[in-house]
């Protein structure tokens, strides 16, 4: 994992990757996400109320391309929790519906309808820097 | 340009005892949803029955294909 490589940038996500309990690799920033696979992801995630980190990939192809070496996934977005691939966004959409999202983000399910405040005082703001470069 | 019977097709030939149902998701010929069934999905995690499905496609998603949305479930 910590391995030299010859690849800062692709040295820069996996460590983004594993300092963030919960990153989602999307196009676009959560405010403003730039594609309808990406905006769903966010808004289910953002339902959840669980903080989570996100970086914009569209600043420069290189990052996709890098990020996708290492997931060994194609698509965009990518959601990590606690360093693993959990998903994109038909899976991350499927996981809300099921309730096992909450689940992996280890916030409480909600009870019947799904509050989508993050109402936790504690909740962190959205977003990280994107550093990546 | 891929059709979705070509998707099918392959989808079925590459993973043990599947059957895909594959449509295309805005007419266009590029976006794709597959739902796929298949024994060889017990046990494994939903990324990881994903990815079965997406490697059949490896290098062609987000090129001619440029979206391929995917749905997996065990008999």
């Amino acid at each position: 994992m910590a391995e030299q490589t010859e690849n800062p940038l692709r040295d820069a996500i996996a460590e983004a990757i594993r300092d963030n309990e919960v990153i989602l690799f999307m196009k676009g920033t959560p405010e403003m996400p730039a594609c309808g696979f990406s905006a769903r992801t966010v808004a289910a995630l953002q339902s959840t109320g669980a903080p989570f980190a996100a970086v914009d990939i569209l600043p420069d192809p290189r990052i996709r391309q890098e990020l996708s070496a290492l997931s060994n996934w194609p698509t965009i977005p990518q959601l990590f929790v606690k360093g693993e691939l959990v998903g994109g966004s038909d899976i991350v959409t499927e996981m809300y519906e099921t309730g096992e999202l909450h689940e992996t983000l280890g916030v409480e399910a909600p009870a019947a309808a799904p509050a989508p405040a993050a109402t936790d005082p504690g909740a962190q703001p959205l977003g990280i820097e994107n550093n990546l470069r | 340009m891929p059709t979705t019977d070509e998707l099918k097709q392959r989808i079925e030939a590459a993973i043990p005892d599947a059957t895909a149902d594959v449509e295309d998701w805005t007419g266009g010929g590029d976006h794709f949803r597959a739902t796929v069934v298949s024994p060889a999905f017990a046990g494994l995690s939903r990324i990881q029955q994903h990815k079965l499905v997406m490697d059949v496609f490896a290098g062609e998603i987000g090129g001619p294909i440029h979206a391929l949305s995917v749905k997996t479930h065990t008999p």
